[in-house]
């Protein structure tokens, strides 16, 4: 507003202004939740292999599965209402990237099942796999070029 | 006819009068502290529509059509509709009132928009080239989640400092001056840009713009604060506003005894969790058509400055690292006209 | 104990997530691009393998578990098909967490409706 007050100084008192959310509260609800979540993971796994699969098998099986519990949290409204208090206790678990996938499918679908369903259902989780497939290449070539397997 | 006071601020010397107004506002409005003041409150934001954003048009009719009732008014004795809202290309108005057939000026000024619209409706009818002019605005919670943040059953925390979009839409109808409550002046605001970033801190992006609107004020018409019932800015929220507070301190103006904000009154902040406070074009629209113009009308609010704020950023301009420009308009409401106080000066 | 370690462990890894939600305001897609980036990187250092075998879902249904198994995929097919194993490896190993997110949410989209919040 008044030239006298550069844009450094508002940010300060801005700054002040904030009402801080309780980091030690977020952090206690992400760490309950989040270890609930992987808790619940373990359980399937040792369920699964019970069943006679091996570890890896059913480590995959019981991702499917917090994918699929996910979604349909999503869908029925639920997981944003978690989410609102678990924090990243919900968004760190793959239930938040399944989540991110469901959500924006299920809003957009009202612009059409291929541009809006389709095109948005990455519009979150895209970068996660992006970046994480690249990533996986170009360690792979290094590992190539190096000879380190 | 209009006549500038100062650098920046317009006397309106017929002072138009808003004849009628209506609010309609979404189920979550009409669950706080102005339930008894709206007109119509849905609790079916859907609106019986398939999309939000026919959910939202429909809003805004249902607000037009409200207002025009009330007033006895039909929609072609109406010279011009201002109107706006916050969707891309302001479809919300356009398919809201595509059937009204009333000459159209779609406004942007995000949040702003109503006192944008209010002050250009005054000024037509104020300089004669307008009869009646309708005034409207509108948000919905859903189509701007959608817009601007995530899809809605994305699960995210919203940070203390973040608002929460109202849903609703509010009608003003500007005619020639007859009765309270009358529009005395306007002020059209600068931009400002404190080069806050913060989507989350839309309040702290606003304040600056507010603040530097009602200083202009105020000097163009050599008034102070306690001139007026109430300053009432449009959607700062908790943030925002003990900034703009903070700013005009320091030049010397103390608001803080009469200064409210639309974001605070539409919610009560603590119980229904909406941060720090309501926002969007149909926040201050909602509470000024609702609310404030009676109180105005009852003659319980003598003088009041409404100010409406808006946050003039994009999601491209966001993602592309650019700070957030404020705007705020000012529009100076009163239950008296500048020839009710000859009357009274008079006798 | 297996779910005791389970438990903290994937709770520590959204515990240092939400302090970065807190304190640096990265949005949540960013969180989770580092999350698998670092689990890559990780993983491909022989850092993540000890922690999950320690925790078991604790380490593997976060996101840097995602990552994790990208760089053992890739670690995988490199050793059993050479240069085209860094192509491969990555999206072999994770293609059941994939389709499966992919096709529960095409699923749910078809099926519900979206919904107002309260």
């Amino acid at each position: 507003m008044s030239s006298k007050l550069t844009p450094d100084e508002y940010s300060e008192i801005a700054k002040k202004a904030e009402h801080k959310s309780s980091t030690v509260k977020d952090c206690i609800m992400a760490f309950l939740v989040g270890g609930f979540i992987c808790t619940i993971g373990e359980a399937l796994i040792s369920l699964y292999m019970r069943g006679g699969m091996a570890r890896d098998v059913a480590s995959t099986l019981s991702s499917i599965t917090l994918i699929f519990i996910a979604a349909l949290l999503t869908g029925l409204h639920a997981f944003d209402n978690i989410a609102k208090y678990a924090g990243a206790g919900t968004l760190v678990p793959i239930t938040g990237f399944s989540n991110s996938m469901a959500a924006p499918a299920l809003d957009f679908k009202s612009e059409g099942f291929i541009l809006g369903l389709g095109v948005k259902m990455f519009s979150i989780a895209g970068p996660v796999i992006v970046y994480g497939i690249s990533a996986g290449i170009i360690y792979g070539i290094i590992i190539y070029l190096f000879k380190l397997y | 006819m209009p006549t500038r006071q100062g650098r920046y601020t317009l006397r309106l010397d017929s002072c138009p009068s808003i004849v009628s107004f209506a609010a309609v506002v979404g189920k979550k409005e009409g669950e706080g502290p102005l339930a008894q003041e709206f007109d119509i409150i849905c609790d079916d934001t859907t609106m019986g529509e398939k999309t939000w954003e026919k959910a939202e048009s429909r809003l805004q009719k249902d607000a037009v059509n409200r207002a025009l009732s009330k007033g006895g008014l039909s929609a072609s004795e109406m010279d011009f509709i201002l109107a706006g809202d916050l969707l891309n290309q302001c479809i919300s108005s356009t398919y809201g009132l595509r059937d009204l057939n009333i000459p159209l000026f779609g406004l942007y000024g995000a949040c702003s928009t109503m006192a944008e619209s209010l002050c250009l409706g005054s000024i037509m009818v104020d300089s004669g080239a307008a009869g009646h002019c309708v005034c409207v605005t509108s948000s919905h919670f859903c189509s701007a989640e959608r817009q601007f943040r995530y899809p809605l059953e994305y699960g995210s925390q919203r940070p203390p400092t973040a608002q929460w979009t109202v849903t609703g839409s509010g009608c003003a109808v500007v005619a020639p001056s007859c009765k309270a409550p009358y529009v005395r002046a306007v002020t059209v605001g600068k931009i400002q840009d404190m080069g806050i970033t913060d989507v989350n801190n839309m309040g702290a992006a606003m304040a600056p713009a507010a603040a530097d609107t009602l200083k202009t004020f105020f000097m163009d018409t050599g008034t102070t604060p306690d001139n007026y019932d109430l300053i009432l800015t449009g959607d700062l929220g908790q943030v925002g506003s003990q900034l703009v507070e903070e700013l005009l301190q320091r030049e010397s103006f103390d608001i803080s005894k009469r200064h409210s904000d639309c974001g605070l009154l539409i919610f009560d902040i603590k119980e229904q969790g909406v941060n720090a406070g309501g926002s969007g074009c149909g926040c201050s629209a909602s509470v000024l058509c609702s609310h404030i113009l009676n109180k105005i009308q009852h003659k319980e609010l003598n003088n009041v400055l409404f100010l409406a704020t808006g946050a003039l950023m994009s999601p491209t301009s966001l993602q592309q690292g650019e700070s957030i420009p404020g705007i705020a308009h000012l529009v100076h409401l009163s239950s008296t006209s500048y020839q009710d106080d000859c009357t009274i000066n008079g006798h | 104990m297996q779910y005791l370690n389970a438990f903290w462990v994937g709770g520590m890894l959204c515990v240092i997530a939400q302090i970065l939600i807190n304190k640096t305001k990265l949005t949540p897609a960013r969180i989770l691009t580092t999350y698998v980036v670092s689990g890559v990187i990780l993983g491909g250092f022989g850092v993540y393998k000890p922690l999950a075998e320690y925790a078991g879902a604790g380490a593997t249904v976060p996101l840097t578990g995602f990552g994790y198994l990208i760089a053992k995929g890739t670690k995988t097919a490199i050793e059993q098909l050479g240069l085209m194993g860094a192509f491969t490896g990555g999206l072999t190993a994770t293609a059941g967490g994939i389709a499966a997110a992919i096709f529960f949410a095409l699923l749910i989209a078809l099926i519900f409706k979206p919904k107002d919040k309260t």
